[in-house]
């Protein structure tokens, strides 16, 4: 029997799904993870990118913060964070992943706001608002679909990143992966398929579910040109 | 009673000990070799595939987005899913690892270097032309060394990712310096394995992109003296 038939048959079984520790539990802790790691990444990344981008400083910082954590394995923060104050269980697994979805949240809402038209900046200012008025009134409006195009990267990544938690006993989808590979392949091969199938749909899933927010935020006249644009901010952080 | 406690715990459990590295030399040099090689050879095979990739894209304007969205789409597939995908056909070994590596790889380089190509100005494409290049002239006399800052750029990134990469490779037994994590992480919770295993990884990380740069620099010396 090919792996392809063991995983449709390993899915076909209702008890892997409703089971303590099934896919049903699995998926929801997944899912609680990923969602409270990203936002927690928002909590720190929104302001302080919005912060950098309305005063106009720290493009440096920006790229910095990206490329140190690209040259940090996952597996490592993961097994560090637990042997800090943090101490074992979901709290370190959470804040390991929400640092990986800092990169694309700073670097997003740093060129939304830098990205605002200097005039129209000017025009607020002359029409007699404070620095933080127009950040708020002005920039931070126009800077929304950059914020909702890192927000959907960052989702999509921690979801991804989240499957490796089963390594530090973190639970989610990837336990159903490291479970069949405990079995060995010639017996476990379903439902290593299974998992990956699982943890890759729900990847995609993020991914169209927050592509299509996306395009709800952002206003009609700027979908055009919001293409070059995420493409530029996707260059900002590699770097190029 | 809490300071001597503390006293007791600390020497116990430090977060690096030359001690550890001492004894355990063999082990430790043994990932790092394995994580280079690995890390080399996959960088060098999704190179060799990448740029002609990127070429025929380049050459075929229909396929280039095709292409790029493929890539875009692998690349939203999660690593240790993409290990499940592999591990049942190529079985437990370094064949998964390298290929699940390459891959991720392979995308990085085929979109950086189709951006360098695209950079290429139209009027030194036009020039060649009018000089009398041919097809294949062109691409590798002018367009393939202009393209150099776009492919240097992809490769290194490549190379950073990709060693950070390796380590997931633990889920099948392969992972280099992430077997030394895990195994720290297993081992009682061991401090220092899992602090060398992570530092050895992004030293790792950082001089092979030091020297993508050098050779970069090297390779275009036409840039040197501007910026970036």
């Amino acid at each position: 029997m090919n792996p392809v038939e063991q995983a449709v048959r390993w899915l076909n079984d209702p008890l892997n799904w409703t089971n303590p520790g099934g896919i049903l539990d699995r998926l929801g802790e997944h899912v609680t993870i990923s969602a409270t790691a990203v936002l927690l990444g928002c909590l720190v990344a929104w302001p302080l990118g919005l912060w950098l981008g309305h005063a106009g400083r720290g493009g440096g910082l920006v790229v910095l913060v990206s490329n140190l954590t690209l040259a940090v394995p996952t597996l490592a923060l993961l097994t560090i964070l637990p042997l800090t104050f943090l101490g074992f269980g979901r709290p370190a697994v959470v804040v390991a992943l929400a640092v990986f979805a800092v990169p694309p949240l700073l670097a997003n809402a740093y060129t939304g706001v830098r990205q605002v038209d200097p005039q129209t900046r000017e025009a607020a200012r002359g029409m007699g608002m404070t620095g933080p008025q127009v950040l708020r009134r002005v920039e931070l409006p126009l800077a929304v679909p950059y914020l909702a195009a890192g927000f959907r990267t960052a989702a999509v990544q921690v979801v991804a990143t989240a499957a490796l938690a089963t390594f530090v006993n973190g639970g989610g989808l990837g336990e159903i992966i490291r479970l069949g590979f405990g079995l060995s392949i010639a017996v476990g091969g379903g439902q290593i398929l299974a998992g990956g199938l699982l943890v890759a749909g729900l990847a995609l899933g993020v991914e169209l579910l927050f592509g299509f927010v996306e395009r709800l935020v952002t206003p009609r006249p700027l979908r055009r040109a919001r293409r070059s644009a995420t493409r530029r901010a996707a260059d900002a952080i590699t770097g190029s | 009673m809490f300071l001597r406690l503390s006293y007791r715990a600390d020497p116990g459990n430090p977060w690096f000990s030359w001690q550890y590295l001492r004894d355990n030399s063999d082990t430790v040099t043994t990932a790092l070799r394995d994580h280079t090689t690995l890390t080399l050879r996959a960088v060098v095979i999704a190179a060799l595939v990448a740029v002609p990739l990127a070429v025929v894209a380049y050459w075929f304007r229909p396929l280039t987005g095709p292409i790029l969205a493929f890539t875009g789409a692998l690349y939203t597939i999660p690593s240790l899913a993409l290990f499940a995908f592999i591990a049942p056909y190529l079985g437990i070994g370094v064949a998964t690892v390298l290929s699940v590596v390459v891959l991720y790889a392979l995308l990085v380089i085929v979109r950086n270097t189709v951006a360098g190509l695209h950079q290429v100005p139209a009027e030194v494409r036009e020039a060649a032309e009018g000089m009398g290049y041919g097809r294949w002239g062109r691409l590798l006399r002018v367009e393939l060394p202009l393209a150099l800052p776009g492919i240097l750029t992809g490769l290194r990134l490549a190379t950073v990712s990709t060693v950070a990469l390796v380590t997931v490779g633990v889920v099948i037994g392969r992972g280099g310096l992430g077997q030394i994590i895990f195994a720290g992480f297993q081992n009682n919770f061991y401090k220092s394995q899992i602090m060398t295993g992570t530092l050895l990884c992004v030293l790792l990380a950082l001089v092979l992109d030091l020297l993508l740069l050098g050779v970069g620099r090297l390779l275009t010396p036409w840039l040197r003296g501007r910026t970036g």
